[in-house]
């Protein structure tokens, strides 16, 4: 974790119509960092992700991702960052290598790299033999594994993953954490949310936002610390309110 | 109240449920639970009539699933998993229609319901697809209740919800129980497991085991110890896990929970080890399982992973 | 441009991996060009006509031998007096009545011409014209060969001046048309959707575990779309008849019941296809391709049944709205009672009770 904030908000704001989803956000995320973004629901999470990534525009706010600015440069942003959310993550009636090739291409690999990028990543996985499976006859939990790993293919600088692991068994949930944390230490930037807490507490540091702002933004040590609970869950509970309809 | 036995179900070639056999007392708080796929809506839809097994009988309030469906349908009230509303109708038609398809009226029970639509009366006139997560939920288990069920039988209710709403959620189903409902929930949050009265952890069509949770955990064999570092966590759990006395690490928020071949070997000499490896301000203590590393344990055993 | 190949790889995999893609791309052109190809005929085949021959002399029996011989007619009756001609058009076998005045022969001789009357059935304008065109050149064809190609002394009136369609207005044609094809629409679309959306949403299984009957389920679903059918029915009626002009002429009452009979019978066909979909495209799908198309192409409506092959013929008769069109023809231009649709009727009412027991039968009580 160096001092460059790869992620730079100030002042965000995001309305639609009079309904104020996002109220002036200021945070940074620095590179390397496994960035927990929590919320309740209707919070305003969903609508500052898709902003980062480019899939919206603000109302008025300084967003810069990955050198780039939001407005101005989405285009040269989607470059840079790799997207995996629980609605969608891979074509199903493709195999694994299929997918991997498609996105590889997508992101301007070359063929050569995309074939050796693809059997690194299946063999870490240990999947290399069942690499000629259709993605509808895997599991869950090997879909969000491997999800994750067309996500960060092309080697983005940063990630930004959707509630990755809803539903998953316990097991694979840790083995899907240990993907990010491998991912992290080779310097990519992850930019995760999530509905269970206790992943909260794997994060560098956790962003709470309630109604529309960021109500909390600390380690998760100083956040139990400061709030005087033992688990951000409690943390969460404290603070968090969701939005009435 | 509901009895099942000896359940199989297959799809094609899938083994969904494998020979489940158990039972919920009346007035009990029965949770199921599981992650995607372990069985659980299966499970859920054999109990409430809308798949015949492929073997063995289950009964609810003594009637058979399958010759007595038509019975079983008038007691229960059912939450599917999406909550299963009319997003086009608003939340006060929604309940209106489930209240007359079952020949009651939304005042006839509201003294059930009054502490969970209360939240959402104000909201009466808006579309249910305009709700947040947290409301639909209170408006489906509104619509469940409605026609005051014997047995209430919920589907990963609180699935996709923020962590307050689903504490409230919870809340409400231990109000609900003092009001002399059965109640039969499915969720994949172990941490919620402890507000049973009675849990089945299930995993690919198995369950393997049903207890009070306080007894699952207590009965829970191996000692289990919670390290902490100030530092990267993952090269906290690869330090540990290349040490020949430690039999299993895993994250769990903060810490992680380490099992070790071999109790009586000093700790001391473990947290040794951790810090030569490079890991700061190593502190390993004593704790207790939860239901996850119950789970957890569990999967490992039969290697069992998604 | 790899970035792109990429991608179309990608779509060229998806289309071979789906079956209903691959039928709209290579089934559908196939049906197409088959169903265009035959059914689609200018040319006239077998067409029964008859023959009121006021002269039964040697010229009139020589242009009837050669009429009734070509492939193009058939003899069906012989006629002896105008008042037949009515009654036999009214029947709907026939497609023209040929008449030969009184003593052609005699008159050629004498003045140097005569006259033939051709006779059509005006609610198939096509075919109707097919008929004349047809039977004029078969008449200037036995005058060539007869009289040279010099001065064709017999006078072919054709008319084109239609019994029941005096205009020729194409709205006699296509209202019938239209209303049986929107009918069939909206209550076979719009019934199966509805219920398969609720499969999609889920809300499907909450119904079940109630103590609503299917058949509540099914009649609660039917009843609006009935109501609101025959609604539209009468706005149609309103508009053929204040904008085109084209007024009911027989019984309204008859009209309206057959109608609420044919609305009953697309709705149940709606009924059946969603018990066997399981999503809102499976049923758009089976009701557009399966249902409308074939419809639209092999019920008459546009390109007459009798000129199609005869495996046309025998597809076209399981088709609910060719029988449909037939009877709103009979009541709304012929102005006819039951007694000259009770065939069709009695089939429409058979066909109703088959899929509503198919559809009670195969209504599902459970998920699977």
């Amino acid at each position: 974790m160096t001092n460059e904030p790869v992620i730079k908000v100030k002042n965000l704001v995001k309305k639609f119509g009079s309904f104020v989803a996002n109220d002036h956000l200021n945070f940074d995320v620095y590179k390397g960092e496994i960035f927990g973004f929590l919320g309740a629901n209707g919070a305003g999470k969903t609508t500052a992700m898709r902003i980062l990534c480019g899939l919206s525009t603000p109302t008025s706010g300084e967003l810069n991702v990955a050198g780039f600015d939001v407005k101005r440069q989405s285009e040269e942003i989607k470059k840079h960052i790799g997207y995996m959310s629980q609605k969608f993550s891979l074509y199903e009636d493709l195999t694994i290598a299929e997918n991997m090739m498609l996105y590889g291409g997508i992101y301007h690999m070359r063929h050569k790299d995309i074939k050796l990028r693809t059997e690194e990543m299946l063999k870490k996985l240990d999947f290399w033999e069942k690499r000629k499976t259709l993605i509808s006859d895997l599991p869950l939990g090997w879909k969000q594994k491997l999800a994750f790993s067309v996500a960060v293919f092309h080697r983005p600088e940063i990630v930004f993953l959707d509630e990755p692991t809803g539903g998953v068994d316990p097991v694979t949930r840790r083995q899907f954490w240990e993907l990010i944390y491998q991912t992290a230490n080779e310097g990519i930037t992850i930019f995760v949310t999530t509905h269970y807490m206790d992943e909260a507490e794997y994060c560098d540091r956790v962003s709470i936002m309630s109604e529309g702002k960021i109500v909390a933004l600390d380690t998760p040590g100083n956040l139990k610390q400061n709030y005087q609970c033992d688990s951000i869950n409690d943390v969460f509970i404290k603070i968090a309110r969701p939005t009435e309809a | 109240m509901l009895q099942l036995n000896n359940i199989s179900k297959s799809f094609n070639e899938v083994q969904a449920l494998k020979d489940i056999t158990f039972e919920v007392k009346k007035n009990e708080l029965f949770g199921l639970i599981g992650p995607d796929g372990a069985g659980k809506t299966t499970l859920f839809r054999i109990i409430t009539t809308l798949l015949l097994p492929n073997n063995g009988n289950a009964f609810v309030n003594g009637f058979d699933t399958v010759k007595d469906y038509k019975e079983i349908r008038k007691i229960t009230g059912y939450m599917p998993g999406r909550f299963s509303l009319y997003q086009d109708l608003t939340v006060e038609e929604n309940l209106k229609f489930y209240a007359t398809v079952f020949g009651t009226n939304i005042k006839k029970n509201y003294h059930l319901i009054e502490d969970i639509y209360s939240h959402i009366e104000p909201f009466k006139k808006r579309l249910a697809g305009k709700l947040s997560g947290g409301m639909k939920q209170k408006l489906a288990l509104s619509c469940a209740l409605i026609h005051k069920p014997e047995i209430l039988v919920l589907d990963e209710p609180t699935t996709g919800v923020d962590a307050v709403s689903r504490a409230e959620f919870w809340q409400m189903l231990k109000n609900l129980q003092h009001k002399g409902i059965t109640i039969i929930v499915s969720t994949p949050y172990m941490d919620e497991a402890m507000l049973c009265d009675r849990v089945g952890l299930i995993q690919n069509g198995n369950i393997f085991t049903i207890d009070q949770p306080d007894n699952i955990v207590n009965s829970f064999e191996k000692q289990l110890w919670a390290v902490k570092a100030d530092n990267n966590k993952f090269k906290l759990i690869t330090d540990l896990r290349n040490h020949p006395n430690v039999e299993s690490a895993f994250a769990f928020g903060e810490n992680i929970h380490v099992s070790l071949h071999d109790n009586k070997q000093e700790i001391k000499t473990l947290e040794e080890y951790l810090s030569e490896q490079g890991n700061q301000k190593v502190v390993i203590k004593q704790t207790k399982a939860g239901i996850e590393d119950v789970f957890l344990h569990f999967s490992q055993q039969n290697s069992v992973t998604q | 441009m790899k970035r792109f190949l990429g991608f179309v790889r990608k779509e060229f995999l998806h289309i071979f991996r789906d079956i209903r893609t691959l039928i709209i791309i290579f089934g559908i052109p196939a049906a197409q060009i088959l169903i265009f190809g035959y059914a689609v005929s200018t040319d006239l085949k077998d067409a029964k006509i008859a023959i009121l021959d006021n002269s039964k002399d040697e010229i009139s029996r020589e242009i009837t031998g050669k009429l009734v011989s070509s492939e193009f007619f058939q003899l069906e009756a012989n006629l002896n007096s105008f008042q037949e001609v009515d009654e036999f058009l009214k029947k709907g076998n026939i497609k023209a009545v040929v008449v030969f005045e009184n003593n052609l022969g005699k008159g050629l001789i004498k003045e140097g011409q005569g006259n033939i009357n051709i006779i059509t059935d005006a609610s198939e304008p096509t075919t109707a014209r097919l008929v004349a065109a047809y039977a004029e050149s078969i008449i200037r064809d036995y005058q060539v060969k007869k009289f040279g190609t010099g001065f064709l002394p017999i006078k072919v009136q054709a008319n084109v001046r239609m019994y029941y369609n005096p205009a020729l207005e194409g709205a006699y044609m296509f209202v019938p048309g239209v209303i049986t094809l929107i009918l069939m629409l909206i209550c076979a679309l719009m019934t199966s959707v509805t219920i398969t959306r609720e499969k999609e949403f889920g809300t499907m299984e909450v119904l079940l575990v109630s103590p609503l009957k299917p058949i509540h389920i099914i009649l609660g679903k039917v009843i609006p779309y009935l109501l609101l059918s025959i609604v539209n029915m009468v706005i149609i009626l309103l508009m053929a008849n204040f904008v085109f002009d084209l007024p009911v002429k027989g019984s309204l009452t008859l009209l309206m019941l057959e109608s609420i009979l044919y609305i009953t019978l697309a709705l149940s066909l709606g009924i059946t296809i969603s018990t066997v979909s399981s999503n809102m495209q499976q049923a758009m799908f089976i009701s557009l391709i399966g249902l409308l198309l074939p419809s639209l192409l092999l019920s008459g409506f546009i390109f007459p049944i009798d000129n199609m092959p005869i495996a046309y013929h025998y597809i076209s008769l399981i088709m609910p709205p060719r029988w449909f069109i037939i009877i709103l023809k009979n009541i709304m231009v012929k102005g006819t009672g039951i007694m000259f649709v009770w065939k069709e009727t009695l089939i429409l009412l058979g066909m109703t009770l088959f899929f509503i027991g198919i559809s009670a039968k195969k209504f599902k009580i459970r998920l699977e």
